[in-house]
């Protein structure tokens, strides 16, 4: 079981730490190259690094870097063919419908306003339990297609999804010393269509 | 430490391996949005055409930065002067998302800086050496940056900066823990972050490279010095393509370690801002506030 995690921008090192307590290999994705020689497009083999993460950052910034490095169409593809996707923050922006365009979700961005707006909270999360969220200019998501399962939620919000092989949390599990959505993608089986 | 704190630490966790880019109009921080910045600084002037006009620099205009919030959807930041907490708290009430309180601008008071703690908001400091990020981070700074030498397009002072943070830190980790105490007294500093840059080999907050950025190869150099990520100040809207530079600079921090990209990044770039050595420098900004 080998983890790539998107490196573009953002805090991508909290996710290779998570991973690492749960001793979880990582390799770090920058450019066309790590990504062609790290990912597997055909997750079914069972080679390679065929899941990847997109952390917590700004989206724009890792939008606009990943098409000019030519890896937007190969990572959608992927995630269209199958390969497990975790998104958190700015990773759950990029997977909705205005962004990559993969997950049947529309994100409200800045959603809690600006840095002052940032929070805590813990909320029940569906298969796990009450887990902490760290909410950094958070989004939410404010639509979920009828295949998007929610995952959990705080104040009438959705701020957690599941649909096939893509998760999404708004919140920042690779902030806090709780490991347990980071196992639930561990888990997640390779090809789940 | 307050939740609020860590919150604003964690802030400038999201900011890593980004460039946050100095604006001074609503469009130059769209250009600078779209090039993939992870955040702007919105300011009157840029360092160098502070540095040119001489006299005294102060906050910006509120209604300006406001400007600058509604043209983009990233974080934005401001300058208050050194120990000017009026001022910070002006910045606090348009709701900025980290404030700057920065060399760059004339002093507010020569003996203390603002007391951090006391906002809701973030602070990022400036600092030279570990014992100025450590104190720095006592009064409540949540981010740091190398001084660097603001608006002269050189890089030598961000590196010496940088050099001397990492040398300083890899000496304490090195250290006995008997020896801790002090190292705490000699750096002016409490003894719990010594002990937590003895720990960890880091500082507890995030550290960004500042002060000369110009080019792709100097966010580089300075990312392989130890940087987590760059600001840019002059280098952008004072350089002959500043959409193009913008976006090779975003691009050289993600790939810092991969010479064959940045070799590509670096081509045709158009004219770098002139800049101005160290000799050449009347007014030392790194000077400022210790």
């Amino acid at each position: 079981m080998k983890i790539a995690i998107l490196a573009l921008q953002g805090a991508f090192a909290e996710h290779e730490q998570m991973f690492r307590k749960l001793g979880t290999e990582t390799t770090l994705i920058r450019n066309l190259d790590d990504f062609n020689s790290n990912v597997n497009k055909s997750p079914s083999s069972g080679v390679g690094w065929s899941r990847v993460v997109i952390p917590g950052g700004e989206s724009t910034a890792m939008m606009r870097i990943m098409k000019d490095l030519g890896l937007f169409a190969p990572l959608r593809q992927a995630i269209l063919g199958g390969m497990p996707v975790f998104g958190t923050c700015a990773g759950l922006i990029m997977l909705d419908k205005a962004h990559l365009d993969v997950m049947d979700i529309k994100a409200k961005r800045n959603a809690y306003g600006r840095q002052l707006g940032s929070f805590n909270a813990k909320a029940d999360f569906k298969g796990i339990g009450e887990v902490p969220m760290t909410f950094i200019r958070a989004p939410y998501i404010m639509e979920a297609g009828p295949e998007v399962e929610i995952l959990a939620s705080v104040d009438g919000k959705a701020v957690a999804a599941r649909q096939k092989n893509m998760l999404v949390t708004a919140f920042h599990p690779e902030l806090t010393d709780d490991t347990r959505i980071h196992q639930m993608f561990v888990d997640m089986v390779a090809n789940s269509r | 430490m307050e939740d609020r704190t860590i919150l604003n630490r964690q802030l400038a966790q999201m900011l890593k391996g980004g460039v946050i880019m100095d604006v001074t109009t609503p469009e130059q921080a769209r250009i600078a949005e779209a090039a993939g910045a992870c955040a702007v600084m919105a300011l009157e002037r840029i360092p160098a055409d502070i540095r040119a006009a001489g006299g005294v620099s102060r906050m910006s205009d509120p209604k300006m930065i406001k400007g600058i919030q509604e043209a983009v959807t990233i974080p934005v930041m401001a300058k208050c002067r050194i120990g000017h907490f009026a001022e910070a708290q002006i910045l606090e009430a348009i709701e900025i998302d980290y404030i700057d309180e920065s060399e760059v601008l004339s002093p507010a008071d020569d003996v203390y800086h603002i007391n951090k703690r006391n906002f809701k908001v973030p602070f990022v400091c400036g600092a030279k050496d570990l014992g100025e990020a450590l104190r720095r981070i006592n009064e409540g700074a949540t981010m740091i940056r190398t001084k660097g030498e603001p608006g002269t397009g050189d890089i030598i002072q961000a590196v010496r900066h940088m050099r001397m943070m990492q040398s300083e830190i890899r000496r304490l980790v090195s250290m006995a823990e008997d020896e801790l105490y002090e190292a705490a007294k000699q750096l002016q500093v409490p003894y719990e972050l010594v002990l937590y840059v003895h720990q960890n080999g880091k500082l507890p907050v995030v550290n960004f490279a500042a002060g000369g950025v110009a080019t792709p190869a100097d966010a580089a150099l300075m990312m392989q010095l130890g940087a987590e990520g760059v600001f840019v100040g002059s280098g952008i809207f004072k350089s002959g393509n500043p959409e193009k530079r913008a976006q090779a600079i975003v691009k050289a921090v993600t790939n810092y370690n991969n010479p064959t990209i940045l070799a590509e990044l670096s081509e045709d770039l158009g004219e770098a801002m002139v800049g101005i050595n160290e000799s050449e420098i009347e007014l030392l900004m790194a000077e400022r506030g210790k």
